[in-house]
């Protein structure tokens, strides 16, 4: 039974060593912003970052995560406050649906820390690999430049 | 569960009591004829339908139309704030619950804001008159010496008295007159400015907000298996083994209809990989391709409608005559996220279903047809789900959640379809084929305009018939599909935009409507619009190339109405079209339309750069002007417009549903690519605001007009005219060729 550390906070999960962590972060941990797009690694709903890194939780065994940092959208904001990059995509509307903003703001909290003042084009092909139906990359897009000039 | 939660708290302290309120001298029959009402007013016009004044300083406003990510609820928010008078964050909203809200039939077709919007702005305004009056004989002053702020009245000598303290906890139980007067523009705080989206800071927070979200107390997990292809049927399937599976509660079989259910997520996806496994399907051995079903259109039987009929008769002998034909392939909704709901049989009998669908009523009468129960029974909430653009998987997986349900009672039953199921069962945008012809002058002027489109389907929601619900056609007992019908005028469906709107000396427009399916098909964003403008506006441009005519200008002669010529003059100087220099492999097209011929005003151009040895098209810029009537959220607006052009960029550069006999072949994004980020182009939209006009839809405004922009500009860029969408590079370069 894997050990898991989201967001700070130790869990001891009763889930089968191979359960996605997607499943063991929403059903066993209710945590409820990583999304089901596909259980692919094709759309990105699902981004989570591990040690810093932006992985797909669907496609990622919770016991292969175990004793590492996880970070969900969650674990962003403090004390009920959104972040720098929360606050920009509120302050940017950027979203229609927001099914997949989840995992873009992880995606693109994971740019930030590596590279915190990218270009529109850095922040487009950091993104790339994360899908919206909607179409408002661009506003997303905005907004994490946004937040990078506030940063 | 968070469904009954809901109900007892709103219902607790709403009592019986009416209050007799009179507030007009003399009886309703002396009055003059009342003005008619607004929107969904007409069907709805009690005040308590839509509007309860809560005793703890709280508004709660109850809509039928539901939030999909287009902003309905910020939008009808403003309008109920501004009437009313009161602070925009007093108001908590209810809408898509059957037990609760007016019917507003289904959240589609941009009617939103004209028919919910229009509304709630009536019923705030008449509600306020009621207050005030009620005000007036408890402060003893006259009502029209009253003010009004956030909610407290205020007479000339100081004394005040709140809303809350008027009315708590009772309904408003009174006819709305149409009377009422609507604040004055300076009057408002809301409406017209921008106000941030009441739903983003739960989204950006990852709160409880979707439907994918919800966990109640003893929540199982259900899961459907479908066939591999349309039509087939299953042949064996020994379950027995399954049932054994770990976690595993139920397996509910009913004819064809397979589902399982289990206590955990993962048990009922491993129990269903293996009961798929296992399953074995007899396929119909013959069936359409995505490149046959043109020609399979042609020789299906049809119904004739001719919706326009006004052939120039003096056509002159010798005018040239100029055709082309458009395809549009099938195109999915492809919500990013899949389908889901959750059904609960309760002890009393009612099917209580969560649900993410456009139509709650109709959905949930469909329902109620399939379980054999009557309406009263079946109970649907709507719940936010992932972004729909139409009548995706939502309804059908609310169905399969309503059937698994019946087999667990006082367990509610969590579906989400895979990327595989919502990827190859929702129904999709039908393929369509348009051909047009005009007679032409000697100059290149248009003499007459003819338009002719075949079409599958454009509307099989669920209209409260079970047949339309995917599980109800696979029960033992087996529904059957209703003989589809193309929606008439002036919505029209199929041949939604395929009057233009140019005066022409002469034109016809047929649609040769078809009932049968080569693949499933219902209502996808615009329905006939986007391949209807995307033809009427790329024949356009090829009627302006051949008179040697500038695009823009060749369209005016035929633009006679004033808010169209402000849209597109407006969206040709935002391009920077007059001054426009043309760089090698690069060019730019415009499209122009307003959509369904009554709502949003709308053009798009478009600026590309081909390639030509790649055959890949770079899209540089799009910009874009709309008129949508009087605006409310504009940010809101501008989004929708935004989206719409990304989305049919979309469609226009890469998407086809593949499928043969054997199945859908397009079941993932590997398969059926969107748009990714770096794709996108920088877009610019500006709103033509028309205070004190009519609300018009805006959500289906842009597609039409984007398709057609796009082919337009590889045309002037390449001078390659793409007729089929949708613009791979395969196709750039056999046009090129």
């Amino acid at each position: 039974m894997p050990v898991l550390k989201v967001n700070g906070r130790t869990h001891d999960v009763q889930a089968a060593e191979d359960t996605p962590l997607l499943y063991v972060l929403r059903n066993d941990l209710a945590v409820n912003s990583p999304k089901y797009g596909c259980g692919l690694a094709q759309c990105g709903a699902c981004t989570v970052l591990v040690d810093g890194q932006p992985v797909r939780s669907c496609v990622t065994a919770a016991s292969a995560v175990a004793g590492r940092d996880i970070t969900t959208l969650e674990g962003l904001s403090a004390g009920g406050k959104p972040s720098k990059l929360q606050q920009a995509f509120i302050d940017e509307q950027a979203m229609q649906c927001g099914y997949c903003v989840s995992g873009i703001i992880m995606r693109a909290q994971a740019l930030l820390d590596q590279n915190p003042k990218p270009t529109d084009r850095e922040v487009r092909l950091a993104l790339d690999g994360n899908l919206c139906r909607c179409g408002a990359q661009n506003r997303m897009v905005r907004a994490v430049l946004r937040a990078a000039q506030e940063g | 569960m968070t469904i009954e939660t809901t109900r007892r708290s709103l219902l607790a302290g709403s009592g019986a009591l009416a209050l007799g309120f009179s507030i007009t001298g003399g009886s309703q029959a002396q009055q003059p004829a009342a003005p008619a009402l607004p929107g969904d007013l007409k069907q709805h016009p009690k005040v308590s339908s839509w509007l309860r004044i809560e005793g703890d300083g709280r508004v709660r406003l109850l809509i039928g139309k539901v939030e999909l990510g287009q902003g309905i609820l910020t939008a009808v928010a403003q309008l109920c704030a501004d009437e009313l008078d009161i602070d925009i964050k007093r108001l908590d909203i209810t809408s898509g619950d059957t037990q609760l809200v007016p019917d507003e039939g289904v959240t589609a077709g941009s009617f939103s804001m004209p028919n919910c919007g229009s509304a709630v702005r009536q019923v705030s305004a008449e509600a306020r008159q009621i207050l005030v009056s009620l005000a007036a004989a408890k402060l003893g002053a006259d009502a029209a010496s009253l003010t009004v702020a956030d909610g407290t009245v205020k007479a000339p000598n100081g004394a005040s008295v709140t809303y809350w303290a008027l009315v708590a906890g009772r309904e408003l139980e009174v006819e709305s007159t149409g009377k009422a007067p609507i604040r004055p523009r300076e009057a408002r705080r809301y409406a017209g400015k921008h106000v941030p989206r009441l739903d983003i800071p739960a989204k950006v927070m990852g709160d409880q907000i979707f439907i994918q979200d919800l966990r109640p107390q003893g929540m199982v997990h259900g899961r459907v298996l479908r066939p591999p292809a349309y039509g087939a049927k299953l042949v064996k399937l020994e379950a027995a083994e399954v049932e054994k599976m770990p976690g595993v509660v139920k397996i509910v079989r009913n004819g064809d209809f397979v589902g399982v259910i289990a206590e955990q997520e993962v048990q009922a996806l491993n129990a269903h990989a293996r009961l798929q496994s296992i399953a074995q399907w007899d396929v119909p051995k013959t069936g359409e391709t995505q490149d046959t079903v043109y020609d399979w259109m042609l020789k299906q039987p049809e119904k004739l409608i001719v919706i326009k009929d006004q052939p120039n008769k003096t056509v002159p002998a010798d005018a040239q005559t100029i055709e082309a034909a458009y395809k549009r392939p099938y195109h999915m909704h492809a919500s990013i996220g899949p389908s889901t709901a959750i059904g609960l049989l309760d002890a009393q009998g009612v099917t209580h279903v969560d649900t993410h669908s456009q139509s709650v009523f109709e959905t949930g009468q469909a329902i109620a047809e399939m379980l054999g129960v009557d309406k009263a029974k079946v109970h649907c909430r709507h719940v936010q789900g992932s972004g729909c653009y139409g009548h995706n998987g939502a309804d059908d997986v609310a169905a399969d959640a309503a059937l698994l349900a019946q087999a667990v009672p006082g367990k509610p039953v969590r579906i989400q379809w895979s990327r595989n199921d919502e990827h190859k069962w929702e129904p999709y945008g039908s393929a369509m084929l348009i051909k047009t012809k005009a007679r032409v002058d000697a100059k290149g002027d248009i003499l007459d305009w003819t338009l002719d489109l075949w079409s599958t389907s454009h509307g099989t929601r669920p209209g409260g018939k079970a047949g339309n619900l995917l599980a109800a056609r696979m029960l033992e007992k087996p529904f059957a599909l209703p003989t589809p019908i193309n929606g008439g005028p002036p919505n029209y469906a199929a041949d939604r935009n395929a009057i233009a709107l140019y005066e022409f000396p002469g034109q016809t427009v047929s649609t040769h409507f078809l009932t049968n399916f080569a693949a499933r098909a219902s209502s996808t964003r615009g329905l006939g619009a986007y391949a209807n403008v995307f033809s009427i506006e790329s024949f356009m441009d090829e009627l302006a190339a051949r008179a040697k005519a500038d695009p823009v200008e060749y369209r005016l002669r035929y633009l006679k109405d004033e808010r169209a010529r402000a849209v597109l003059q407006k969206t040709a100087d935002m391009l920077g079209w007059a001054k426009y220099e043309k760089a090698p492999g690069r060019g730019r097209g415009i499209g122009f339309a307003r959509y369904k011929g009554l709502a949003t005003y709308c053009a798009v151009a478009i600026e590309v750069e081909v390639n030509r040895a790649s055959g890949v098209v770079r899209v540089l810029r799009a910009v874009s002007a709309a008129d949508a009537g009087e605006v409310v959220a504009p940010d809101g607006v501008k989004n929708q417009i935004e989206g719409g052009i990304v989305q049919s960029l979309s469609w226009t550069l890469k998407e086809a549903v593949r499928f043969d006999a054997s199945g859908v072949k397009s079941s993932d994004w590997v398969s059926y690519p969107i748009l990714t980020f770096s794709e996108v182009p920088p877009i610019t939209v500006e709103l033509i605001d028309k205070p004190g006009l009519p609300f018009l839809g805006a959500g289906e405004a842009s597609q039409g007009p984007t398709g057609a922009a796009l082919a337009n500009a590889i045309a002037d860029a390449v001078g390659a005219r793409l007729r089929d969408v949708p613009f791979t590079p395969v196709r750039v370069k056999a046009a090129l060729a």
